[in-house]
């Protein structure tokens, strides 16, 4: 077991994160953020209060996405839906999807579909702490990446939060 | 976590784990029914046929609609307008449909156990749509999830379910169910319509007494008093009937306790509701039309979820 990002370095790249986001959504007057359940939300939780602290607001249009109805892989394995919470309109807004590691590139494709489904956002963006490159089987890439690390197959990588495990944590198992 | 049984048979083969999950993939299709587009492509390569051999509104287009909103295909059967009126044989009917690659089969039949029946001969997922007087399960599910909603919990809920008992599939898998997941259970109604020896059997009690079910009760599941399967009258009229097991609004108001009327529908208007408590405040009729499509969605979802 390798460590990839340790609790601070996780908590400094959650910070350069939000920054980077409101470098490119000015102000976020247009901008909603959209977590990808169950375990983007845990990054997004922390990249809202993060944003709400530097914007100096309360009011973030703050979303929770769940896509496993979407999933091109209902047949072969059955997954569990979590909840869904938008509860309000991403027509026209600028949409930043969070999720905590990038790999196949799978997620991301039925998070598009599923969002779409809730009106038309004149731009989405994907924000993810994880990316494993060279492994994506769609062609989709993140806007806004914590640490991009190369990986083989066989490789595990988990990321720890607080709220479950012990403390924040990226490994390579 | 999937599925205990490759089919919806009955409530009778379900475990509790079974009921929770298939109540909770509802609750997120319930979700999806408030959307601005109300369908999910998770059923996209599925193809599914509605037998239905017994007339059926709200059961069919509630399956319908949940088949459609899964974007799964969907095929139509109705037995009056069919070859099984030339004298096919249900299994005849149902391998000819198979083999032009129907992958689930939602049935209603008049004869308690024709999709059980079926089951044994048949590979494809079969979800009982209502059989004879056996088993309605979806209806059972729905029911359950209507008064999770409304009242937050099954466990320790009294339940009072009121009327034909002995002819009422919806009162068999209600009992089922509700007894798995720890509710109390008082069956109502007039003597011969009261199957002998149910409380040792179902473990329910029985009362011949609407009033004291009405007092005790927290929910009362009202069902329809169904002449067309009575070959021999059991009461006298319906208008007596009415008299002695009729919800009235008066009741209702003078019990001074919240109380939840259901019906799983079509309500004989002035025999076992009022109209006045049907359209009145007590009742969750229309919520119970409402959370159906989402429970479908969620029997059907995690079924052909099952497959490999």
């Amino acid at each position: 077991m390798k460590t990839i990002l340790s609790e601070q370095q996780i908590a400094l790249t959650v910070k350069r994160l939000a920054h980077q986001i409101l470098e490119n959504n000015q102000g976020l007057a247009n901008t909603v953020v959209i977590g990808l359940q169950p375990r983007g939300i845990f990054l997004s939780d922390r990249i809202v209060a993060e944003l709400k602290a530097l914007v100096g607001t309360t009011s973030i249009h703050y979303g929770k996405l769940d896509i496993t109805f979407y999933r091109d892989d209902v047949r072969k394995t059955l997954h569990i839906a979590n909840q869904t919470d938008i509860n309000f309109s991403i027509e026209g807004k600028t949409v930043i999807l969070v999720d905590d590691v990038l790999y196949t590139g799978r997620t991301i494709r039925a998070a598009l579909d599923a969002l779409l489904d809730f009106g038309r956002p004149s731009k989405v963006s994907l924000c993810v702490l994880i990316d494993r490159r060279f492994s994506r089987e769609l062609p989709i890439q993140p806007d806004f990446s914590g640490k991009a690390i190369d990986t083989i197959v066989s490789d595990k990588v988990k990321v720890n939060w607080r709220e479950n495990e012990e403390k924040d944590e990226v490994v390579l198992v | 976590m999937k599925l205990s049984t490759k089919h919806l048979l009955g409530i009778k083969d379900l475990t509790k784990e079974d009921i929770q999950l298939i109540l909770s993939t509802a609750e997120q299709f319930k979700e999806v029914l408030q959307r601005p587009v109300k369908k999910v492509p998770s059923l996209r390569d599925v193809t599914i046929v509605n037998l239905f051999y017994e007339n059926s509104t709200r059961t069919r287009m509630s399956f319908e609609l949940a088949e459609r909103r899964l974007s799964a295909d969907v095929l139509n059967f109705t037995a009056s307008s069919s070859s099984a009126a030339k004298g096919e044989t249900l299994l005849d009917t149902v391998n000819n449909i198979l083999s032009m690659k129907v992958d689930m089969v939602v049935m209603r039949h008049s004869a308690s156990g024709a999709p059980h029946f079926l089951a044994k001969h048949i590979p494809a997922a079969i979800v009982n749509a209502g059989d004879g007087i056996n088993e309605h399960p979806t209806q059972a599910l729905l029911d359950a999830f209507s008064m999770r909603e409304k009242l937050g919990k099954l466990e320790g809920l009294k339940v009072a379910i009121i009327g034909d008992i002995m002819h009422s599939r919806v009162a068999l898998s209600n009992m089922y169910l509700l007894r798995k997941m720890g509710a109390e259970i008082l069956v109502v109604g007039p003597p011969t319509l009261i199957p002998k020896y149910i409380s040792e059997a179902l473990g329910v009690r029985v009362t011949y007494n609407l009033q004291e079910a009405l007092k005790w009760c927290d929910v009362a599941n009202v069902l329809r008093i169904q002449l067309e399967r009575q070959n021999q009258p059991l009461f006298s009229s319906l208008r007596e009937y009415n008299l002695a097991y009729g919800i009235k609004r008066k009741m209702l108001e003078n019990l001074g306790k919240e109380i939840v009327i259901m019906h799983p529908g079509p309500i004989n208007r002035g025999v076992e509701l009022d109209s006045d408590v049907a359209d009145g405040p007590y009742s969750i009729i229309l919520n119970q039309v409402e959370n159906g499509v989402a429970v479908r969605m969620a029997a059907l979802y995690l079924l052909a979820g099952r497959e490999s």
